[in-house]
């Protein structure tokens, strides 16, 4: 311990001597260490944002959609025919226990008319399990009630922005506003959800019961049609069960036969999600790596000033020889040298990474989240470059000759 | 009794590039404990060679070399620092202090490699400098002393952890002959009054008539080896 504290003095006296020197090689792993702390932030940000966005879409989701249709040969697309009813909803809901919510849905754009505001945006026709698997609480009034579903009742939530288009200072609650010229009354006001993965405004969107939307805004083909069935599943793990059982049950609702295609389809939000997810976590890691580039750079330059340092010292080495000390004393007095230099240069580093960040996301907004694992990761990380560049200049020393260092001019 | 140093037939050979050069042809000669001697000889009459040797800095090509009876031949690199570090103190023409450290720090060296806590290295250190004449002078620097002063620190770095055997390479090379008579009184001093060995190199005749017995070098062999019958008292 003595000797390692001795050592310590030494190794803080002789970076003392060249100031100059020692700050600049140790700019290197600041800058390193900056970067790869920044970089880290940067990327743990956006991940955390697509996880947020991906909490707001709900969790666990399956959307099942109507089938495509097929005019002269050219196939519309999912939902162009519509072949799910409020009774396939009940059913899944009914036979199949991994589910947990089940929210039907028939939606359309329509103009809304406010006094003399007017506003185009999404009619949602739904019922009240929507808000329970997008997590959306109401910031004002209330949700649909059973009564409103029975009696396909005109009235209406709204999200963010359209309250906002529409009323302005207004509270919207109990007022009356046209959908396609029938007066629903405001109920309820959603709370501000944002933008999707998509870059989509969630809020701009207005709820009506699902029986509403069937009966007085978008017509009915068929009896009880809905254009999709949103899904939420118990568990993660139960996803792809899920999927399958609910395949399986539309499948025998419709009566298709074996070689018939699905008249519907499921998709899986959550896989889609976790791709967008996955492919921040790459990001987020390369720029993790090219920041340790740079560090690695930082850490040649502690090599390079160190091979100086030993070449200027070779004397002083060769006296420490003469009166005693021992190969790992040298070695181990050089390391520390390098390792205080590297680890000093690691600690502002952390300081320069954050401010630097900091002002980063001041400029850009971007959201950035500071991870405690990568801040010392970035710290130790430094630590090792001090150490694996510092060894050979320190190996190179703890070998001089003597005789030779001795008469080293 | 053994003798303090026991040389037999020592051999040095030195090849620079394809050129074989004989520095010691053949040195046999035994140092008694408590005696000052001064080796002379022209340059390349292979003294440096012997001390090195003597030093535990370098070892023979063939003969044998015991110091209170250890063979260094068999002892690896990290055993011939320890008694290098416990055993012999250096003093060299150009002093070899640390320029950037204290001259006590320099005289605590020796210590800091002999594991000797803090404390107890301070008062160590502070005695030899004491012995040396340079108390209160501790805390100056290598570049705020004169050259003797500088020479009188590098003495008390060589005897702060007791050596056997005090080794002087040219001590005075450096000095000029005022300052050279001011170190050679200390030397006496610390042989008389403190029983240390000396044995140091010297090319000027008036220096090694300080010591007791002078051995003159040549070619890589003794030439002459006398004690001197009345050593000068500075």
């Amino acid at each position: 311990m003595t000797t390692f504290f001795a050592s310590l003095l030494i190794a803080l006296r002789a970076l003392m001597v060249n100031k100059m020197r020692s700050t600049l090689t140790m700019l290197g792993i600041i800058i390193g260490v900056g970067a790869v702390i920044a970089m880290i932030a940067v990327g743990t940000g956006a991940k955390t944002r697509i996880a947020d966005q991906i909490a707001s879409m709900g969790s666990n989701l399956l959307i099942v959609l109507s089938g495509s249709s097929t005019s002269g040969g050219m196939r519309m697309g999912a939902g162009t025919v519509p072949t799910l009813t409020f009774d396939d909803a009940r059913a899944i809901s009914v036979e199949i226990p991994s589910v947990k919510y089940v929210a039907p849905n028939l939606s359309g754009v329509a103009q809304v008319v406010y006094g003399n505001q007017n506003w185009s945006t999404i009619i949602n026709g739904a019922t009240p399990e929507i808000f329970e698997i997008r997590g959306w609480p109401l910031a004002a009034g209330r949700s649909f009630s059973q009564q409103d579903l029975d009696g396909a009742a005109k009235v209406c939530i709204l999200g963010k922005t359209v309250a906002d288009n529409l009323f302005g200072a207004i509270d919207p609650v109990g007022q009356i506003v046209r959908i396609k010229r029938v007066p629903f009354t405001v109920v309820g006001v959603l709370v501000a959800k944002g933008q999707s993965t998509w870059g989509q405004d969630q809020d701009d969107v207005i709820f009506v019961p699902l029986t509403a939307a069937q009966k007085r805004l978008f017509g009915m083909q068929f009896p009880g049609m809905v254009r999709g069935i949103t899904v939420q599943a118990r568990e993660a793990e139960g996803m792809k069960d899920a999927e399958k059982q609910i395949t399986d049950l539309l499948r025998q609702r419709h009566r298709l036969s074996a070689g018939q295609d699905n008249d519907f389809s499921v998709r899986n939000l959550t896989e889609v999600m976790s791709s967008a997810e996955e492919s921040a976590d790459v990001m987020s890691r390369l720029l993790g790596a090219i920041a340790s580039i740079s560090l690695i750079v930082g850490g040649i330059g502690i090599m390079n000033i160190m091979l100086v340092s030993v070449t200027e010292r070779t004397r002083e080495i060769g006296i420490r020889i003469a009166v005693g000390a021992k190969s790992r004393d040298i070695l181990l007095q050089f390391l520390i040298e390098s390792l205080v230099l590297s680890l000093i240069g690691g600690t502002l580093g952390i300081g320069s990474g954050i401010a630097g960040t900091l002002i980063l996301s001041s400029f850009t907004q971007w959201p950035t989240v500071f991870s405690v694992n990568a801040i010392l990761l970035a710290f130790l990380f430094s630590g090792a470059v001090g150490v694996f560049f510092g060894f050979y200049p320190a190996r190179k020393a703890s070998l001089l000759n003597p005789i030779e260092a001795l008469r080293y001019e | 009794m053994d003798s303090l140093i026991q040389v037999h037939d020592l051999v040095k050979v030195y090849y620079l590039g394809e050129v074989e050069v004989q520095a010691l042809r053949g040195i046999s000669l035994s140092v008694e404990k408590g005696e000052f001697v001064a080796i002379m000889g022209a340059s390349g009459s292979g003294k440096s060679t012997f001390m090195n040797i003597l030093g535990f800095l370098d070892g023979p090509t063939a003969g044998q070399y015991l110091l209170e009876g250890i063979d260094g031949e068999r002892l690896s690199k990290d055993e011939l620092a320890e008694i290098r570090n416990r055993k012999i103190g250096f003093v060299f023409q150009g002093f070899n202090l640390l320029s950037r450290t204290s001259a006590i720090e320099n005289v605590e060296l020796p210590l800091v490699y002999a594991r000797v806590p803090t404390h107890e290295r301070r008062e160590k250190a502070l005695e030899a400098l004491s012995q040396v004449g340079l108390k209160g002078r501790g805390y100056h620097r290598p570049n705020q002393l004169s050259g003797g002063e500088q020479q009188r620190v590098a003495i008390a770095r060589a005897l702060v952890n007791e050596p056997s055997i005090l080794l002087a390479d040219e001590p005075t090379g450096n000095l000029d002959s005022k300052t050279s008579g001011e170190i050679m009184e200390i030397f006496q001093r610390l042989n008389r009054e403190m029983g240390i060995t000396i044995i140091m190199i010297t090319h000027e005749p008036d220096i090694a008539s300080y010591a007791q017995r002078n051995i003159l070098f040549k070619d890589g062999n003794i030439v002459d080896d006398r004690n001197v019958l009345s050593e000068r008292v500075s």
